[in-house]
């Protein structure tokens, strides 16, 4: 399978990559690692006019810490997000989440700025950067602005970033050892989560839930954080998981199986951030 | 469009097509025919080859997209016709049937003992996710991946002439 044609540009800064977008226009797409671009792209899903290639822009790879958040350049792959010693210490979360998406080969050249960009509901890192409460740093041609990433992702494939945008940023709350649990439920170990739940303590005292492949987009489990926050047990807020969810029924699970996982996932993802059991393994997963 | 990369230890340059895969670069253009494609969607490893010292599935990069880089194929693993350490396991551990799999299998190991050179037969099998075999040999893969553990470091490295692999 081979993509139709088009025009191959290649920038290595973010001004350039702006300034591209600017004269390609709505037919331009950007290309970072290319792990989800390429496959829609072979089986003319997709089908842009000109693919702007960042993956050259040094200054999108970083980790760092930026006062009391972490800042992760748009272009950091998951591989380097996995064994990157400051995602490590700073919000373990993160690191932890890119180990689980798709297989070595994928996480060597998938990037944070794509995944995010690409808002499959289905997709690890964005639920993990939901459930810490990002911040989504885009550029275009009047400048930078921040977007919350609760009111980044709107719909099946759908972001809030306008036409002549890019991802350059996402930056996360240092959360340090606070507790987290991540628990991705998949019939294969490198398959995309059935249903996932990651939960996080953040450092103003609450306690984060979101859920992926639960509906159009990946969501904020808003009624398990507000039944913890009236100091409900994590038995009582997790039987909340599926409350404003819309699940899909497809052939790896009906809506009443998704909505079963989201509780029992939210419960032991809530366990795990409490330290009060392991994290499950692909070996004892069972749900 | 001009790509130029370095293959096998060898600088290359070439004219293609914007939406040339690399997989059909190394092949086509370059007749290195042992990377496979097998499922052409990401999914089987069969084309994994090693660029600037990481696997990927060619199938799935632009060869636009390896400028500039080091690309070792299975062709630019032995040394003076001695078989790297990953292949002579998979021969002596018969880690292989129809071979279809294979050069991605053995590509796809140098990666997981890159990462990890001493690796539990459970970490070879998560290494080895991303890699499927069709006639399910998969015993034997892993044994042939422990195997050439015992090798040493080299057996998560290509030749020196070329990279270094990191995982
Ligand atoms: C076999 C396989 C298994 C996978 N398994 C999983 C999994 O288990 N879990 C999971 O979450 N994901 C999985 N993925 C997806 C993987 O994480 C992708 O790499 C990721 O979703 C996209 O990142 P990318 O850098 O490759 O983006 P690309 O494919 O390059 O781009 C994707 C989209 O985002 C846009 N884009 C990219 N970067 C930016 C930017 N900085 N600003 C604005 N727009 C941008 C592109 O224009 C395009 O529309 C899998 C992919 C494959 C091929
Ligand atoms: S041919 Fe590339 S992954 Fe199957
Ligand atoms: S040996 Fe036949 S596909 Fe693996």
């Amino acid at each position: 399978m081979i993509p139709s044609q088009f025009d191959y540009v290649r920038v290595s800064t973010v001004d350039e990559a702006v300034a591209a977008l600017a004269e390609h226009g709505e037919d331009a797409k950007i290309l970072a690692g290319g792990h989800s671009l390429l496959p829609i792209m072979k089986l003319r899903l997709a089908v842009p006019t000109v693919l702007i290639d960042i993956s050259g822009a040094q200054e999108l790879n970083y980790v760092r810490v930026d006062g009391d958040q972490v800042a992760i350049g748009a272009g950091t792959r998951h591989h380097d997000l996995e064994k990157s010693e400051v995602a490590q210490a700073e919000v373990p979360l993160l690191p932890h989440v890119a180990s689980r998406v798709g297989d070595p080969q994928v996480r060597h050249r998938g990037t944070l700025g794509g995944t995010v960009a690409h808002c499959d509901p289905a997709s690890d890192l964005p639920t993990a950067l939901l459930a810490l409460g990002a911040t989504v740093v885009v550029a275009g041609p009047n400048g930078r602005r921040e977007i919350p990433i609760t009111a980044f992702f709107l719909g099946f494939f759908e972001t809030a970033m306008e036409e002549g945008e890019l991802i350059v940023e996402l930056r996360v709350p240092r959360t340090g050892s606070a507790g987290w649990g991540y628990e991705k439920f998949t019939r294969r170990e490198n398959d995309w989560p059935i249903v996932a739940a990651a939960a996080v303590h953040l450092p103003d005292g609450s306690v984060g839930v979101a859920l992926a492949n639960m509906g159009g987009v990946v969501l904020r489990a808003e009624a398990v954080e507000a039944a913890l926050a009236e100091g409900k047990s994590i038995e009582e807020a997790a039987a909340l998981a599926a409350e404003g969810t819309s699940p899909s029924s497809d052939m790896h699970a009906d809506v009443e199986y998704r909505s079963h996982l989201a509780r029992l996932l939210t419960q032991r993802a809530l366990k795990v951030a409490a330290g009060e059991t392991e994290a499950s393994t692909a070996e004892s997963t069972a749900a | 469009m001009q790509v130029s990369m370095t293959v096998n230890g060898q600088q290359r340059t070439d004219e293609v097509e914007p939406r040339m895969l690399l997989a059909h670069h190394l092949r086509d253009n370059l007749g290195l025919t042992a990377t496979n494609i097998g499922c052409d969607s990401t999914s089987c490893g069969a084309c994994t080859v090693i660029v600037d010292g990481l696997t990927v599935k060619s199938c799935t990069v632009l060869a636009l997209q390896a400028e500039g880089s080091e690309v070792t194929t299975l062709e630019g693993l032995s040394t003076d016709g001695e078989m790297h350490p990953v292949q002579a396991a998979f021969r002596s551990e018969h880690g292989l049937q129809c071979g279809f799999c294979t050069s991605g299998m053995v590509m796809a190991s140098i990666g997981v003992l890159a990462d990890n050179p001493n690796p539990t037969d459970r970490e070879v099998r998560e290494g080895l996710e991303g890699n499927l075999c069709r006639c399910t040999g998969y015993h034997n893969i892993v044994q042939a991946v422990l195997k050439a553990a015992e090798a040493g470091p080299a057996a998560g490295q290509v030749p020196s002439s070329q990279q270094e692999v990191s995982a």
